[in-house]
């Protein structure tokens, strides 16, 4: 990718992050101490600091490359960066914001199909049973990852240390979870009938 | 019959450490003339120095060594403890056995008979001394303040309103300074004129200030003091006791073309022109340059105009002389030309402009009544691209310094462009942010937060101009990326150099200055505001880049310095001078060739008849400072330097050799 930008602010990038999030870009200062405590930026392609900074920049140039990034998928919502900011700019909720606006534009890098499909499982699990259970989230990932065989060999250390329960716990308010992710999903849904 | 007292110091462990003190008391009481010797963990304690008043008055001591670290850390502490106790203090010495013995040695036994023989010099010397008086100067109670920007303003009206007399001079028609150009001030935003132009009339209407404009200083000769002050005044060809100011002359001149200085070249004036509206005085002068009367020999238009008859083309520079007692030098700055960067276009494109024109077109008074228009098409620019450190921090081609103001006043730049022009876009190039300064980072994080100020860490390479905008290569080294930005009006900020005539200037004034023509400061952190030359001060940027509220409290100190001396009639200085034998002097004049003080005199002996008999060399007391090159010079040995005689001189090698 070429690293040419011509500066043109009438950009909607910027303004599109912004919109989606409680985030005020030119808050950042730039100081970089979102990436020296990031425990994930051996993995990352661009630091956590370089992605605030292009979103700052904003130029069209820059939208494939934030959100085609490995970094936004990569960081683990652990939050050191938010929490550290002295700034008190939320680092981890821009990184909620790009992933959204990358599954969307469907640029999300190749290496996170799989990071995807543990997201996916995961949710669906939670929305299902209102909590999170190890076994179904295991089959759930490995049928959508397709990443059958690996940690197999853990499995019956795991049932005997009695780790993996094979029925799912649930929760008494199961219908109140759904409510809120309908809604959710409907506030999505208007969302991207407003845009087109 | 002598009868000196030896005092040795241990400085706590640093003399102590490698210098046995109680042999080295034991030594010297035995010297002949010694009456008392002790030695003290501290003697420039007040234990210590009471050990030294007691002793001079309980054993009647008529000198005194004190054996401890270098005159220059505490001879006036120990000649204050020795005249306190009723003893000249000229008849205590001080031996430095501290950085010339235990500093330097780590061999105790040598140390310790190296530090005995410093004591046994320093007695031979005590027993010649003879007692000296201080030296008495009158103080002219005037001072003079050269350069009459905000500094010189401030320093002249503190000096004014403590009570003293004031000669302000500046060599503009008008006094103001680069202060008088700016739009509003960071980081409060107050629009400068309107905090500086009441200054401006404090200064022409104070009683105790005299004025002059149009005037450059010529010559200056004395000391602190009493200097005396040579200053021209320049012809200005208007009388300014005639003219009333009403501006009849400026309106019909026919030179209306020639580009304003206080303008930067964005506006023009005219011929007989007032630098700006809100000048003080506010009267003009003719630039004899461009009046047609100087160039054709005629026109006479503001002659037959004026109602009161104060045009004067026979007008001529007039020298006045003035005696001040001190010097205030506050003569400012001025900016990088921006045509060394040709890369920038500067000169090339009438977009690119400097920091200082774009003050003048954020200015009310200024040549768009502060609306920001670009120069050559007057359309409001809606991308302007700010450059920071043109010239500064830039060894191959600029100054290796940092200008210190520009960080803030391009934030400020970035943020009143986009108060006027709203659908704007500011872009600045900025290497390091440097805001260090009461509300200074916050103001800048102000631009970018609040006023959408884009900021891209890294220099600008290139601007070149294509299909009507500059086009402006740049880097943000942040995010390694190069940027491009199609501007449609580009500022500069350009670095803060020393005044052109900073150099000629000091040397009349006999003041040191820097590789950059700044004036030199005595101590960078104890003694900021005086010179190296006693009786003169800085204040502002004449001495390094400064911002406007470090110079007004720099001129404050420079006020209250020169208050501090005005505050006693006389002067009290050392009275280590040099002495001419007149019985013996030749009147070959080396010394009077080599002194670099002007110190020396040539004076007539007459007889009892009053005739000229010869001449002799004579010293003017109050001038000289005691160096002793005409003591070495003079052929028939007819100089002595006070406190360092040849007798006292040869004592102390005599001690050396004659153990």
């Amino acid at each position: 990718m070429s690293n040419k930008t011509v500066s043109d602010t009438a950009s909607s990038f910027t303004a599109e992050i912004e919109g989606r999030g409680r985030l005020r870009l030119a808050d950042c200062y730039q100081c970089g101490k979102c990436s020296a405590g990031c425990p994930m930026v051996d993995y990352m392609d661009y630091l956590p600091h370089q992605i605030v900074r292009m979103c700052q920049m904003g130029e069209d140039s820059l939208r494939e490359k934030v959100l085609g990034s490995r970094t936004i998928w990569l960081c683990v919502s652990c939050e050191t960066c938010s929490t550290r900011c002295p700034k008190d700019f939320d680092i981890a909720h821009l990184m909620d914001v790009l992933r959204e606006m990358s599954l969307e534009a469907g640029l999300q890098h190749a290496d996170a199909s799989n990071i995807i499909a543990f997201h996916k499982t995961f949710k669906n699990g939670v929305e299902k049973t209102g909590r999170l259970n190890e076994f179904p989230l295991a089959i759930g990932y490995k049928l959508r990852s397709m990443d059958l065989f690996s940690d197999v060999t853990k499995f019956p250390k795991m049932v005997t240390a009695r780790k993996l329960r094979f029925l799912p716990h649930k929760i008494k308010g199961r219908d109140k979870v759904k409510k809120i992710f309908a809604k959710c999903e409907a506030r999505i849904r208007a969302k991207k009938r407003g845009k087109k | 019959m002598a009868r000196i007292g030896v005092f040795v110091c241990h400085c706590g462990e640093n003399i102590a450490r490698t210098v046995d003190c109680a042999r080295v008391a034991e030594t010297a009481a035995k010297f002949p003339g010694v009456a008392h010797a002790v030695d003290y963990t501290y003697m420039c304690s007040d234990p210590g120095q009471n050990l030294i008043k007691e002793a001079i008055r309980e054993k009647r001591l008529t000198g005194v060594v004190v054996a401890a670290c270098s005159p220059r850390m505490h001879e006036p502490t120990f000649r204050r403890a020795a005249a306190e106790a009723g003893l000249n203090p000229f008849l205590c010495e001080m031996a430095n056995i501290r950085e010339h013995v235990s500093w330097v040695h780590e061999d105790r036994e040598v140390a310790t008979a190296k530090a005995i023989d410093h004591v046994r010099i320093m007695v031979e010397k005590v027993r010649h001394n003879e007692p000296l008086y201080p030296i008495r100067v009158p103080i002219t109670k005037k001072a003079l303040v050269i350069g009459g920007g905000i500094a010189g303003i401030q320093a002249a009206l503190d000096i004014a309103n403590g009570g003293q007399e004031v000669i302000l001079v500046e060599k503009e028609p008008s006094i103001g300074g680069h202060m008088a150009q700016l739009s509003e001030t960071f980081p409060t935003l107050d629009c400068s004129q309107c905090i500086l132009t009441p200054r401006m009339v404090e200064v022409a209407s104070h009683p105790n200030i005299t004025l002059y404009t149009y005037s450059e200083i010529e010559e200056v000769e004395g000391f602190i003091g009493n200097f005396e002050v040579k200053i021209r005044k320049k012809a200005r060809s208007v009388d300014l006791n005639k003219c009333t100011g009403c501006g009849l002359c400026m309106e019909k001149c026919p030179m209306k073309k020639i580009p304003s200085e206080f303008e930067c070249g964005l506006g023009a004036r005219t011929a007989i022109y007032r630098p700006f509206p809100q000048a003080v005085p506010a009267k003009p002068v003719i630039d004899r340059e461009h009046c047609l009367m100087f160039t054709r020999g005629k026109c006479g238009t503001c002659a037959k105009v004026c109602p009161t008859g104060a045009i004067n083309y026979e007008d001529q520079d007039e020298i006045v002389t003035e005696k001040v007692g001190a010097i205030v030098v506050a003569t400012g700055y001025r900016v990088m030309d921006a045509d060394l960067y040709g890369e920038y276009g500067y000169g090339k494109y009438p977009d690119v402009i400097t920091g200082m024109q774009f003050e003048r077109l954020l200015s009310a008074s200024g040549p768009t009544t502060g609306e920001v228009r670009r120069p050559s098409d007057g359309k409001i620019p809606k991308k302007v691209v700010f450059v920071q450190c043109v010239g500064s921090r830039d060894n191959a081609r600029g100054v290796p310094y940092c200008s210190k103001i520009c960080c803030m006043y391009t934030a400020k730049h970035a943020m009143l462009y986009k108060h006027k022009v709203h659908d704007g876009q500011a872009y600045v190039f900025y290497m390091d942010i440097r805001a260090g300064g009461k509300n200074y980072d916050e103001f800048v994080r102000r631009a970018i937060e609040e006023d959408d100020a884009m900021y891209y860490r890294g220099r600008v390479s290139k601007i070149y101009e294509e299909n009507g905008k500059l086009i402006v290569k740049g880097v943000d080294t942040l995010s390694g990326l190069t940027i491009q930005v199609n501007a449609d009006m580009v500022v500069l900020a350009t670095a803060v150099l020393s005044q052109e005539d900073a150099e000629p200037l000091a040397q009349k004034l006999s003041i040191s200055y820097d590789e950059y023509d700044f004036l030199t400061e005595a101590h960078p952190k104890l003694r900021p505001v005086e010179t190296n030359t006693a009786g003169i001060f800085l204040a502002g940027a004449c001495q390094a880049p400064k911002d406007i509220p470090d110079t007004v409290a720099q001129a404050g100190g420079a006020a209250s310095k020169v208050l501090g001396l005005f505050s006693s009639d006389e002067l009290e200085r050392e009275p280590v001078i040099a002495r001419v034998n007149e019985e013996t002097c030749v009147a070959c004049w080396r010394c009077y060739n080599a002194c670099p003080y002007g110190a020396i005199e040539k004076k007539e002996i007459k007889d009892r008849q009053g005739r000229a008999v010869r001449w002799v060399a004579h010293v003017n007391e109050s001038v000289c400072a005691g160096c002793g090159l005409c003591n070495a010079i003079c052929p028939s040995n007819s100089v002595e330097l006070d406190g360092f005689d040849d007798e006292q001189l040869y004592a102390e090698i005599g001690a050396l050799s004659n153990e």
